[in-house]
């Protein structure tokens, strides 16, 4: 009862701002830089979540997540500009491309802990990014020619879907094995959880969204290149994850909306904003390591708010 | 003999590789940290080696000894700011401020110097040697010698001095070490100063070898350099100058047969082929995690 309560919140939250800000672009309220800063800003929560499932709610630390935003990248653009699908079929075929490509990178990781598989998915991510950079069909280094085709209600809609699967998928029953899996795998695997299962099954969501981000990533541009999804790009999207907390999504998404609005402001000195993120996420991990909002969700938050007396430790 | 001189390079690359490998290999080894920022310790070599010899007009070992030196320097300043506070963190933390070190470094210097790229100065006449039928030109035995003494040196270090014993203990169990009465701290700030003087001395090489540096030169050797210190064991010195070579030859054997577009892409499959069926490394031994 009170779940689906706070569903019917979010929702109607999630539907206000989606007509506030499409009644603002349509009644030209919005210029094409802040709309084009919002649809960013999409893209980039959708990344951060997914990212978010990985690391922060499975604990399998991933650094290749720009390789799946490649896949879908790629994918979709050829969907749409080679095989001239409409764009709705393109993010669903990018987004299943991706998932198979976290499969296949989930499979054989998954001998793999702690920093080994950190640089095992880095390993992937750049082995993508040089098989796209070989092919010819896409354009090689060069890049490869891409329709603007994303609208603000796209990426709301692939948003709203994103959020929506993971927070369930985080509150089910796989999502608290995937929570145990996080504390401790070994422990995890001794209680009866198949911690494989559920390793993979989390990169495979994850790479599905990421997919789906880079369907969206790929159409806002008129051109995509190996050379945007390097290891850059991956830590991009660690540093909101970690920023705003490992394992807190709602974290994950004030982290991205944030450092959106602040690169966005520094688009012209790319220098400037890599020295204060860098320094950013240096602060944080040495005084606060679990990052800024650690395991709390913002309802969280507002529990305790509401009622002050009773401290959180009772909660539990 | 076209393969002898693919050889030839792939070794004269491989040692570079090595150089870099040791310095992971033994931050690794002793604190359990993959040093990201080791890459740009070894771009900053680079760039002091270029620095000294054509702003200062030093020959190459002095320029190669000041690089060492201030690399050293360096390591333990990184070593000290970001890494101490997190010794007792989770290994995500510091990986994470270890990603952290590396891009500061790397931005603040295109901040401070721009991103244009240097031509290194010429330091030794390019002659080279006929050996039965391959070219060996004076660099490549420069780069070969430079990197078998400072291995010597190294392995000399750890295993016959009162401060490679300490390094050996600590990485051995740093809490049993702390009990005999072993300055855990000094320890490892030695360790990061061996093994940054180790990949300012490959810069300069490096430097030398390429004729061309830039700030973000230190992340593909960087990257190269760990998954050469996987190959062979990661913790393991000897382990580290195999893989650092195995790795040399196999990226030239890449390029010669035509796919030097692979060439980074080929590290990256040996990495995660290495991980899959042998994580421990060539020269490692399988050892069961304990609850």
């Amino acid at each position: 009862m009170k779940k689906s309560k706070q569903f019917w919140v979010f929702a109607v939250l999630a539907i206000a701002i989606y007509a506030a800000v499409q009644f603002m672009i349509s009644g030209g309220f919005l210029n094409n830089f802040y709309s084009n800063t919002l649809i960013f800003m999409g893209i980039n929560i959708m990344l951060a979540v997914s990212l978010h499932l990985v690391i922060g709610i499975t604990g399998q630390f991933s650094l290749g997540h720009a390789g799946f935003l490649a896949v879908g990248a790629y994918v979709s653009a050829i969907m749409t500009m080679k095989l001239d699908l409409p764009f709705f079929a393109a993010i669903l075929i990018a987004g299943i491309a991706a998932a198979l490509a976290g499969l296949v990178v989930g499979i054989p990781s998954l001998r793999l802990r702690g920093d080994y598989l950190a640089i095992a998915t880095l390993g992937f991510a750049e082995i993508i990014r040089i098989i796209f950079l070989n092919i010819d069909y896409v354009g090689g280094a060069a890049g490869m020619q891409v329709t603007h085709l994303t609208t603000w209600t796209y990426t709301f809609i692939c948003l709203f879907v994103t959020i929506l699967v993971i927070v369930n998928f985080t509150n089910s029953r796989h999502g608290r094995a995937c929570i145990a899996v996080r504390e401790n795998e070994i422990a995890a695997d001794a209680m009866g959880i198949n911690t494989t299962y559920y390793k993979v099954l989390a990169f495979a969501i994850g790479s599905f969204f990421a997919g789906v981000a880079g369907a969206l990533y790929a159409h806002n541009f008129y051109i995509i290149q190996p050379a945007n999804f390097g290891f850059l790009k991956s830590i991009d999207i660690l540093i909101y994850v970690v920023l705003g907390g490992l394992g807190s999504l709602s974290g994950a998404i004030v982290a991205t909306i944030l450092l959106t609005i602040v690169s966005t402001f520094l688009q012209d000195f790319p220098e400037t904003r890599m020295i204060i993120y860098s320094l950013v996420l240096i602060i944080v991990m040495l005084y606060r390591p679990q990052g800024l909002m650690g395991k709390m969700e913002f309802t969280d938050y507002l529990k305790m708010w509401m009622r002050p007396k009773r401290g959180s430790q009772h909660e539990q | 003999m076209e393969w002898l001189q693919q050889l030839i390079n792939g070794i004269s690359l491989g040692s570079i590789y090595a150089l870099i490998a040791l310095g992971y290999t033994m931050v690794y080894g002793i604190i359990k940290l993959i040093n990201f920022a080791h890459g740009e310790v070894f771009m900053i070599g680079a760039f002091i080696g270029y620095i000294s010899i054509t702003g200062w007009g030093l020959g190459f070992f002095p320029a190669l000894l000041l690089s060492m030196a201030i690399c050293a320097i360096i390591g333990v300043i990184i070593e000290r700011i970001a890494y101490k506070r997190l010794r007792n963190a989770t290994r995500i933390a510091a990986l994470i401020t270890a990603i952290g070190v590396s891009l500061l470094i790397q931005n603040g210097v295109i901040y401070f110097r721009g991103a244009q790229p240097a031509a290194y100065p010429d330091v030794f006449a390019n002659k080279s040697f006929n050996l039965f039928g391959a070219q060996i030109s004076t660099q490549a035995i420069l780069i070969l010698s430079v990197s078998v003494v400072l291995m010597l040196i190294l392995q000399f270090i750890v295993h016959k001095t009162k401060i490679g014993k300490a390094m050996r203990a600590v990485s051995y169990d740093a809490e049993a070490a702390k009990l005999m009465g072993i300055n855990v701290d000094n320890t490892i700030s030695a360790t990061f100063a061996i093994g940054s003087a180790l990949a300012g001395a490959a810069g300069v090489i490096f430097g030398i070898y390429y004729t061309k540096i830039d700030p973000l030169m230190g992340v593909i050797p960087g990257l190269k350099a760990f998954v050469a210190a996987v190959l062979g064991g990661i913790g393991i010195i000897p382990g580290a100058v195999a893989g650092g070579l195995v790795l040399g030859v196999v990226e030239t054997v890449v390029s010669a047969l035509g796919f030097s577009l692979w060439r980074d892409a080929a590290a990256f499959i040996i990495l995660i082929l290495i991980l899959i069926f042998k994580p421990s490394g060539i020269f490692g031994k399988n050892t069961r995690e304990k609850v």
